[in-house]
């Protein structure tokens, strides 16, 4: 068996991360000495609280009477029909808030609780993770302030209305790039700040040990849910797509058919408008490994080692990293990472409302972009497509592309 | 003497508390940077010389600023050599950098370390690489005899605190409160019972930095430790365009000027 095989084998057997947090060479811990106790303390509780009777029982009645799970599978014949496939979608964009964000969300908001943090920072991009974290910390009853940039603030305006009516504290970063970067710089600096009393939620599979590995679990319910799902309604899929920009959603998708080695796993990340850096959020197609935000994982950087600005039409993978375990997944060849560019993208939005009265979020439409490419390759497979979120708390950016038919006339 | 014993005696021949500058490079002109180097090595024990990097989570607001307008300025790690390497005077004082990872790490560690060698560098301080993951650039500089200063905080459990100060080179640096750069001082009543305790833990100097801005914080952080290291308060300075020696001399009470 060679080193790749054996790793995979490990992360399916449950037995990565290791204890120093790497999913193979990925991951671990870099982060200042003054948050390695906070970080030491939540591993601890991650291992005993979080694995507890009584706290799993809390998050499923949580999942069940809250969130809306299990999550519906969706066939989609009429987006089938035109790609030439059998096509499903698991529909995130059905659970509480609109996105997988809260599978996440209420399970550390939990944690925190009983981990006796007083107050809980997120960040957020796109908005979702923030008005998730705002409802699950009002659901717990902790106090939540949510960093997010100024440029998404502006990008996301309903998300920010959302957060500030569940009761959150929305502070707009002006440093750094004002996106979802600078915020989780922000994020981390006021964790700094108070390691004790402050617990901070991450919205991503990203961030230092047990980050990672914490998210996943939280996640993984979307791919048990939908394995189970389609064996019940047809049969295993041939692939599975799911959109990758930090890769909670991906990795939540993928990890219960890891063991399924003929189901073919495709992560689609946002190929921009272009190839060139700063162009794109492509980090696992087009980086190298780097140390960002606690872990080693895969990063835009140039020869300087300085991170680089990203670009995607979708707020929530405007990042320049990407979560360990997805590091590891291209290394040993597991799951294949494709791009989507903004037009495709848009354009699978668009028919994706057309064909089936769904409005994906824009990140959920690079992974149907990535699946219709796929099936075009392909025909007459077997599909299931994550869909991550909903669209709605896009439409201020999707008021400034016509809509298809416009398009199509325009393009006439 | 190799480089991390320079870096150790330097602070320990210190008159009082030593004294650690800190500016970042190319800040607040590129053009000033060894000029404002020499100054600060004439003056201080130690200097900390910061390579800007784009995502510095362990700083302040001055420190984070002054690091993005030398960005802005073209100030790279390269250049930062290439700057050490031109320079036609002595270095006063020995010279650390103070670097987040993922510059050292796109720089190559065996490279750097020849590098830092060749241009007067004696060590490094990295404020996003715990112990625990430090073995592979703590091997390259150790085989240039380049120190690799370990940092401790008030949250260090004290059975860290001894292995991290077993394993720090140059010295020990003691941050003297959670939270990033550049806020004040603030003195808890724990704060010289916390720098006993690193004293008493470390074979090396200790010198304690974080929110030291006026010689009173020099002297009551004086008496419990080695030094002090000074690092907003004199990007602050250096913006501003005074004379960053006579302020690092009113520190250590060289003169009445602070």
């Amino acid at each position: 068996m060679n080193e790749n095989e054996a790793l995979l084998d490990a992360l399916i057997e449950g037995r990565l991360p290791d204890d120093a947090g790497r999913f193979g060479p990925f991951g671990g811990r870099y982060v200042p000495e003054t948050l390695m106790a906070a970080v030491t303390r939540l591993d601890e509780g991650v291992r005993t609280l979080l694995r507890s009777a009584e706290l799993q029982a809390r998050l499923e009645a949580e999942l069940r009477d809250w969130v809306g799970r299990p999550t519906p599978i969706t066939p989609a014949p009429a987006l089938g029909a035109r790609w030439g496939a059998e096509v499903w979608l698991k529909r995130e964009d059905l659970a509480h808030t609109g996105a997988h964000k809260i599978n996440n969300a209420i399970g550390q908001a939990l944690l925190a609780q009983a981990l006796g943090a007083r107050r809980i920072v997120a960040e957020t991009g796109a908005g979702q993770h923030g008005v998730a974290s705002a409802a699950a910390c009002a659901r717990v009853g902790l106090p939540c302030t949510v960093y997010m940039g100024e440029v998404d603030v502006a990008r996301q305006a309903p998300n920010v209305d959302r957060m500030r009516r569940l009761g959150a504290e929305v502070v707009p970063v002006t440093s750094g790039d004002r996106t979802l970067r600078a915020a989780i710089d922000e994020a981390i600096r006021d964790w700094v700040s108070d390691p004790a009393g402050t617990y901070y939620l991450i919205g991503s599979a990203i961030g230092p040990h047990p980050y990672p590995y914490l998210v996943r679990e939280l996640q993984a319910v979307i791919g048990r849910e939908a394995r189970a799902q389609m064996i019940e309604r047809a049969a295993l899929p041939e692939a599975v797509f799911a959109c990758v920009g930090g890769g909670s959603n991906a990795i939540g998708l993928f990890h219960a058919f890891l063991g399924d080695r003929d189901v073919r796993l495709v992560g689609v990340e946002a190929g921009g408008r272009g190839s060139g850096l700063g162009d794109h959020s492509a980090t696992l197609s087009a980086g190298r490994p780097g140390v960002l935000h606690g872990n080693y994982s895969m990063l835009l950087y140039d020869d300087d080692g300085l991170i680089h600005e990203t670009h995607s039409v979708s707020a929530g993978l405007d990042y320049p990293g990407v979560g360990p375990e997805h590091a590891l997944l291209k290394l040993v060849g597991r799951v294949d990472y494709v791009t989507a560019s903004d037009d495709e993208a848009l354009a699978a939005l668009d028919e994706c409302c057309e064909a089936e009265g769904i409005l994906p979020a824009l990140e959920s439409a690079h992974a149907l972009a990535g699946a219709r490419r796929w099936a075009q390759a392909h025909p007459g497979a077997r599909l299931l497509v994550g869909l991550s979120g909903r669209g709605d708390k896009d439409m201020p950016i999707l008021a400034q592309y016509p809509v298809r038919k416009e398009r199509s006339d325009a393009a006439a | 003497m190799r480089p991390h014993e320079r870096v150790k005696a330097a602070i320990e021949q210190s008159e009082g508390p030593a004294v650690v500058g800190f500016l970042t490079a190319g800040h607040p002109h590129p053009d000033r940077f060894l000029r404002d180097l020499a100054a600060i090595a004439e003056a201080a024990d130690a200097v900390e010389i910061g390579v800007p990097f784009s995502d510095p989570m362990a700083d302040g607001v001055t420190v984070q600023r002054s690091s993005r307008v030398a960005i802005e300025h073209g100030v790279s790690l390269r250049w930062i050599f290439a700057e050490l390497e031109r320079r036609d005077f002595e270095l006063a004082a020995p010279v650390l950098l103070m670097s987040y990872l993922n510059p050292l790490l796109a720089f190559g560690y065996e490279r750097l370390a020849a590098r830092a060698a060749e241009t007067g560098v004696c060590g490094f301080i990295v404020p996003d690489l715990p112990f625990e993951e430090s073995g592979p650039l703590k091997a390259a500089l150790d085989a240039a005899g380049l120190a690799l200063v370990q940092l401790v905080t008030p949250a260090t459990p004290r059975e860290r605190l001894r292995r991290l100060a077993a394993e720090s080179s140059g010295f020990l640096y003691a941050v003297t409160r959670t939270g990033t750069t550049g806020a004040g001082l603030s003195v808890p009543a724990e704060l010289a019972e916390y720098l006993a305790a690193v004293k008493a833990a470390s074979p090396l100097p200790v010198c304690a930095g974080f929110g030291v801005r006026e010689r009173a914080h020099v002297e009551l952080i004086g008496r419990h430790v080695d030094g002090v290291i000074v690092g907003s308060a004199l990007v602050e300075v250096l913006e501003s365009g005074a004379d960053p020696a006579a302020f690092l001399r009113g520190l250590k009470g060289r003169s009445a000027t602070v």
